[in-house]
């Protein structure tokens, strides 16, 4: 369980607007294992949405090698690219971003459909998704009917559908209420003990106490990345 | 990707807003029905030209004598016999294209029945003239070949002559007449054929061997043909060269010699046919490209909502290239949107148009014909529009960076 999953070596990322040069990313490096669980902290500017776009294969770096899986994503295409978060990675946001007027099951089959995946199998496998994440009877239910912690857990259920590599959490607790964010967090070490490696991206500290190892982000530099006991969550 | 899933995909977008797609695939069924109807109708106009034509028969050529020429009064084709019934003989012996000719030497002649009477033209020819103008004979049959070699004394009637002097269900076949002075037994009834379209009458006529009219209205035959002669080519297609055939054998039989004038006219029907039919569709292709300037401004209509639809769902293009929708899975998807909204603006607009057309035809009593070729061209030019006006809407939307379009407010 220890084979690199993330492999980021000198990675750049510049915004240039005008003449003003945003170094987003300053040659990070970093290196992520198979089975952990880490929250990339820091406050606004600090760089680590960027981090995450490029993690998730969202947005490409000026610079520097991403290797996913030993696969180097940093030079691929856009639909190369599209194929590898289809495969590799599961995306939970802060806003769910679930599709409005589509039901739970759908919306979770979604991945599946751009991976060719057959209805039948499709629906079977959705279902089972969100099984897991404990809404086994919503599956029909639509994104407005159903509260912030169960969409953020329909959306935690599209996120795993495809058995990705690893499960991309952007401010996932950002619009729940604190208790409704232990329960996602308690969701996300339950996946996390099962094998699945877990990345979260948070401003708040207590969010992070849930992770196996926290890397705290300033000024697009890896500030401090430390590994400790994760808090749990109940 | 499955295709008929992005079609689902596309549906359901669709019907989500039901108001929306209507109106914007309004320009597209008004566009559709205008060019539907319009055809329709127009095709229906040339349609009864043609007919009209047809019945006269568009294979048909018309060989007038020439004209006498006296202290320099021209007095036109006609005046002066210069066919003889060897050139007759001549022309249906020696030029292949020929289906069927024969003369026809009219005069105006009181035909008197027990009760009544009633003149009218009474023209001497062959039987072939009933073929050569494609008329059948309702009642009894034409005179034959033998009654011409022997010129017997036999007369087919027109309807309007029949009914003029026996009244109108009367089965008079086999009854005598008496034309001028001579009687003539009646052998059929030919078929009501209708008016010209110039409003003449063709049923007020009669019909007698050429031979006997020679004998018994001119008085004794003559080496010429004082009438004209009626030819049909084999088909439409051939009328042309039997017509310029003719024309040189004629020439040749008269001695005419290179850069003189002709002593003789030919005139093609056809030619009449086509120019009349060519006014109607000039008519319908002036309002089949307005129909279709409006078709263009539906396309203009659907880009635009396109547009609007691409911007309005800019997080779900976000979320669904997050989760693994390549580019142009989304330009399909948006593409298909387009194709879907114009193709059933399209098959609407047929219904509307059809129905338009029939309602039309039967209101004002306009014939109408329904071509499918035109409804497929519609059909096909309305995706069309479609495709085009759908493209660009569908390349932004496949081009959006999946960042950005998962944080649009």
């Amino acid at each position: 369980m220890t084979a690199p999953l993330i492999e980021l070596t000198d990675l750049t990322k510049l915004y240039v607007t005008g003449d003003v040069e945003l170094r987003a990313l300053d040659a990070v490096s970093l290196r992520v294992d198979e089975g952990e669980f880490v929250a990339i902290m820091g406050s606004s500017g600090s760089g680590k949405s960027t981090m995450m776009n490029v993690i998730g294969c969202l947005d490409r770096p000026t610079s520097g090698t991403y290797l996913l899986s030993g696969r180097q994503v940093s030079v691929m295409g856009k639909s190369e690219l599209a194929e590898v978060r289809n495969q590799l990675i599961g995306f939970v946001f802060q806003q769910f971003n679930l599709l409005s007027r589509t039901s739970a099951v759908e919306n979770v089959e979604l991945p599946l459909v751009y991976a060719g995946v057959s209805a039948r199998e499709r629906r079977a496998r959705a279902t089972t998704a969100l099984e897991r994440v404990g809404l086994g009877a919503r599956l029909e239910h639509r994104p407005n009917q159903l509260s912030g912690g169960q969409q953020q857990r329909v959306a935690i259920a599209r996120a795993l559908v495809n058995d990705p590599k690893m499960i991309l959490a952007d401010e996932p607790t950002g619009a729940l209420d604190s208790k409704t964010s232990i329960e996602v967090m308690a969701l996300f070490q339950e996946l996390w003990r099962a094998g699945i490696t877990v990345v979260v991206v948070t401003h708040e500290a207590d969010i992070a106490e849930y992770a196996s190892r926290v890397v705290v982000m300033r000024d697009g530099k890896i500030l401090t990345d430390e590994r400790h006991e994760p808090k749990r969550a109940v | 990707m499955n295709p008929f899933l992005t079609l689902r995909v596309a549906l359901r977008a669709i019907l989500r807003n039901k108001m929306r797609a209507f109106l914007t695939t309004l320009g597209i069924i008004i566009g559709v029905a205008a060019v539907i109807a319009m055809m329709a109708i127009g095709a229906g106009a040339k349609a009864q030209v043609e007919q009209a034509f047809a019945a006269m028969g568009t294979n048909l050529l018309i060989i007038l004598p020439g004209s006498t020429s006296a202290g320099g009064v021209q007095g036109g084709f006609g005046s002066m016999p210069t066919l003889t019934w060897d050139d007759l003989a001549a022309i249906r012996a020696e030029v292949p294209t020929v289906k069927a000719a024969a003369p026809t030497m009219r005069s105006n002649m009181p035909i008197v029945s027990e009760e009544q009477n009633w003149t009218t033209g009474v023209t001497g020819t062959l039987p072939e003239y009933f073929d050569i103008r494609s008329w059948p004979i309702a009642q009894g049959a034409a005179f034959t070949q033998a009654d011409v070699d022997s010129g017997t004394k036999v007369v087919v009637l027109g309807q309007t002559v029949a009914e003029k002097l026996y009244g109108a269900s009367a089965n008079p076949v086999g009854l005598t007449v008496r034309i001028g002075t001579t009687p003539f037994q009646i052998v059929g009834i030919a078929a009501k054929k209708g008016q010209s379209s110039t409003g003449q009458d063709y049923d007020d006529a009669a019909f007698i061997p050429a031979t006997t009219y020679a004998q018994k209205v001119q008085g004794g035959l003559s080496k010429y043909l004082t009438g004209q002669i009626m030819v049909a080519a084999t088909s439409a297609d051939t009328t042309a060269r039997a017509q310029s055939d003719i024309a040189a054998l004629l020439r040749d039989r008269h001695h005419i010699a290179p850069g003189m004038d002709d002593d003789f006219s030919l005139r093609n029907l056809s030619e009449i046919a086509g120019a009349q039919a060519q006014g109607t569709e000039t008519m319908t292709t002036l309002l089949a490209s307005v129909a279709a300037v409006s078709l263009l401004v539906g396309g203009i209509g659907i880009m635009n909502i396109m547009l609007v639809s691409v911007t309005e769902r800019t997080r779900e293009i976000g979320v669904r290239m997050a989760v693994g929708a390549k580019p142009h899975y989304i330009l399909a998807q948006f593409l298909i949107e387009a194709l879907v909204l114009s193709l059933a603006g399209g098959l609407l607009g047929v219904a509307v148009g059809l129905g338009t057309a029939t309602w039309l035809a039967s209101r004002f009593k306009w014939p109408m014909l329904i071509q499918t070729d035109v409804i497929a061209i519609s059909v096909g030019f309305s995706a069309f529009v479609g495709i085009v006006f759908g493209l660009y809407p569908a390349r932004k939307a496949s081009q959006l960076d999946p960042i950005d379009a998962l944080r649009y407010e």
